[in-house]
């Protein structure tokens, strides 16, 4: 809405693709690109469009996707260290404008929007395919994303960009460095963490413990509406509207149906038998 | 019989194969006949081997290299697609961890295929089931392109043994640059628990905001180890700082399904939900007769939690006697 949509950041269309950077162009500044992804709000009512068997965004409460917002603030920290520019990349309907202009208000410098009404429907390869494509069309030394999204739950996306782009993945970040060409990463694990190591350019996956996401400020509010955000189509990528959607997605919901309610169980009230009665339930279930 | 490829996760302690990967043998039954992938250094396969023959894989593929485990997911990946291609199987089944979906995800593009990830159930017609939104949706979904890939999701399947053979065959690992571009420099153990495994545990004690300490957190411990369980924690518990938060269950925690959850002072709250609904039976303590989480909870009791649990935690210990 109150954006200026500007055609001329990355070519009056997008432009053809490029090779990723060798390590010996990557400068000292890095120029990051933060997937972001907007989801219905999961305290919210979230529900499949019995008609195609889809996520239902249009009359849902949108929300930016919570840990994306740590991959903004990560990328915000490393832009404060090193220089360069932060890019919003948002693969989603006209609505995800909400999600940019949150993004952008948290300081970063530029959006890209691709929006086509054939993406609907469509499978995380799909979507990693435009996200792709994208990608290949801007400069970038380091990406980084949100380690899963609420909605589909399938934490997959930037393992699939790095199969498509040839670029490593260091996944489930709990801490990132960058030194020269190198990214370190801890990789969160069960009970500890595994240290990763790449050279740049490089995709890396947040988790939620690696920083606390900063509030817009009023000023960065009232900034964000002067930002670029450029809109993109399939067709300004170069892909196929056939080769995407519903239609030939590589996987496909057959039905669903809401979980049974669980039949309503005992409530006791504790007047000093609480913890017996609980032992007597589960020796009943025979758990003890 | 059609083949069915089944990647092995391995215990991270060294001691043998993870439940998870029982789990997916027996899924895979339904589709074919499996045969086990053991990617490692080498010796991995032959530590494996009486597991993986008890539970059904006709066959164990054995790529095993001294690099396998210095770079990330990729050689898996690289792996799995060398297979896939080579054998044309039925399906490919991985354990749902989060280096099992990256796996599956990078599969898919190799192989041209789709993939379903988090699945609980597999039919014999290729149909998986799937739990959405925080449990409150039941999916059904097919793969329509390539070789299915489906990632499992821990304790759903209940491993049921079916002796097969087991035969080996060697496989020639070659990774490629890419399959080297990110490297595992260190594995570094923070806390070892002598608790089961959150995601594998059969009993599951966590504790909430109302438990208003880490050191209070000493009464959801001392219960779970009288009940030999898990201990796990609600994202409000880890915020405060009560409890480190590997032991968080929920949306952006753990996602577990044990035969008993028991939720102490914890609200309830649909993120919470998302990752302990499918537990087989739940019981909360909670002060708040209101709290959402009695209306899933199969026994309730309303009450103080500092005097229910340690008189409950005393009480199973005298049972045991
Ligand atoms: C995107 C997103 C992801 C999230 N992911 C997760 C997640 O993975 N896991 C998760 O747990 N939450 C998650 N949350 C947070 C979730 O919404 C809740 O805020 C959280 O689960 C609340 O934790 P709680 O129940 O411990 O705290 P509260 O809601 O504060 O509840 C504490 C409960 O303790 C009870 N209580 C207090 N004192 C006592 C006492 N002495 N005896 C007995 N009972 C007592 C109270 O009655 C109350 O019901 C997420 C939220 C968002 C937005
Ligand atoms: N449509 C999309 N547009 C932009 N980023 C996305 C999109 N889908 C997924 N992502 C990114 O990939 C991460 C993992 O998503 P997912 O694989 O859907 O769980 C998210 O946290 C986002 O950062």
């Amino acid at each position: 809405m109150g954006y200026r949509q500007v055609t001329s950041m990355i070519g009056s269309e997008a432009g053809p693709a490029r090779a990723p950077r060798t390590t010996a162009e990557v400068g000292l500044t890095m120029d990051i690109v933060v997937l972001v992804k907007q989801v219905p709000d999961s305290g919210g009512q979230r529900a499949l469009d019995p008609a195609d068997n889809t996520v239902v965004r249009a009359t849902a409460d949108n929300v930016i996707n919570e840990m994306d917002e740590y991959a903004i603030e990560e990328a915000l920290t490393v832009k404060e260290a090193h220089g360069g520019e932060v890019t919003i990349l948002t693969v989603g309907p006209d609505t995800a404008t909400d999600a940019i202009r949150k993004a952008l208000s948290m300081g970063a410098d530029r959006a890209v929007h691709v929006s086509d009404p054939a993406i609907h429907g469509a499978c995380a390869p799909q979507t990693s395919a435009i996200i792709a494509a994208a990608l290949s069309r801007l400069d970038y030394d380091l990406v980084l994303c949100g380690a899963e999204s609420t909605d589909g739950q399938v934490s997959v996306m930037p393992a699939l960009l790095s199969e498509r782009l040839g670029i490593p993945h260091l996944s489930g970040a709990r801490k990132l460095t960058v030194e020269g060409s190198t990214a370190r990463v801890e990789r969160q694990t069960d009970g500890g963490y595994w240290l990763l190591e790449a050279q740049l350019p490089a995709i890396v996956s947040t988790w939620d413990t690696i920083n606390e996401p900063r509030y817009p400020s009023f000023k960065g509010i009232m900034a964000a509406k002067k930002k670029p955000v450029q809109t993109l189509t399939l067709a300004d990528l170069g892909i196929d509207s056939a080769t995407v959607g519903l239609a030939t997605a590589t996987s496909r919901v057959v039905d669903f149906a809401g979980r049974p309610p669980k039949g309503a169980g005992v409530k006791v009230s504790d007047e000093g038998d609480g913890a017996e009665k609980l032992v007597g339930f589960l020796a009943e279930q025979k758990l003890v | 019989m059609a083949e069915v490829l089944v990647l092995v996760e391995l215990d991270p302690a060294g001691e043998g194969v993870r439940k998870t990967t029982l789990e997916a043998l027996t899924a895979a039954r339904a589709l074919g006949e499996p045969s086990a992938v053991v990617v490692g250094a080498p010796g991995t396969a032959a530590s494996v081997q009486d597991a993986l023959a008890e539970y059904g894989a006709g066959k164990v593929y054995v790529a095993e290299s001294a690099e396998a485990d210095d770079f990330l997911v990729a050689p898996k990946a690289e792996v799995l697609a060398q297979l896939v291609g080579a054998v044309a199987p039925a399906a490919v089944v991985v354990p749902s961890s989060p280096e099992g979906k990256e796996i599956a995800g990078r599969l898919a593009i190799k192989t041209g295929s789709g993939f379903l990830t988090d699945v609980t159930e597999i039919a014999p017609d290729g149909t998986a089931t799937q739990v959405a939104f925080a449990g409150q949706t039941i999916v059904h979904s097919r793969v329509t392109v390539g070789t299915p890939i489906y990632t499992l999701r821990g304790n759903s399947v209940t491993p049921v043994p079916a002796p097969a053979a087991a035969s080996q065959v060697p496989v020639q690992v070659t990774l490629s640059e890419r399959a080297r571009q990110t490297r595992v420099v260190d594995r570094v153990v923070e806390a070892k628990s002598s608790r089961p495994e959150l995601t594998e545990a059969a009993v599951v004690v966590s504790g909430g905001r109302g438990v208003a300490s880490a050191e209070n957190f000493s009464l959801i411990e001392a219960l779970a180890d009288s009940l030999g369980a898990a201990v796990g924690a609600s994202r409000a518990a880890v915020d405060s700082g009560f409890y480190p938060h590997t032991f968080q269950v929920g949306q952006t925690g753990k996602t577990v399904s044990p035969q008993l959850y028991i939720a102490v002072g914890i609200s309830g709250a649909i993120q919470h939900r998302a990752g302990m609904q499918t537990s087989k039976t739940i019981v909360a303590v909670n002060k708040d007769p209101e709290a959402p989480i009695f209306e899933l909870a199969d026994f309730g009791v309303v009450g103080d939690l500092n005097t229910i649990v340690p008189a409950a935690t005393q009480q199973i210990a005298a049972r045991k006697g």
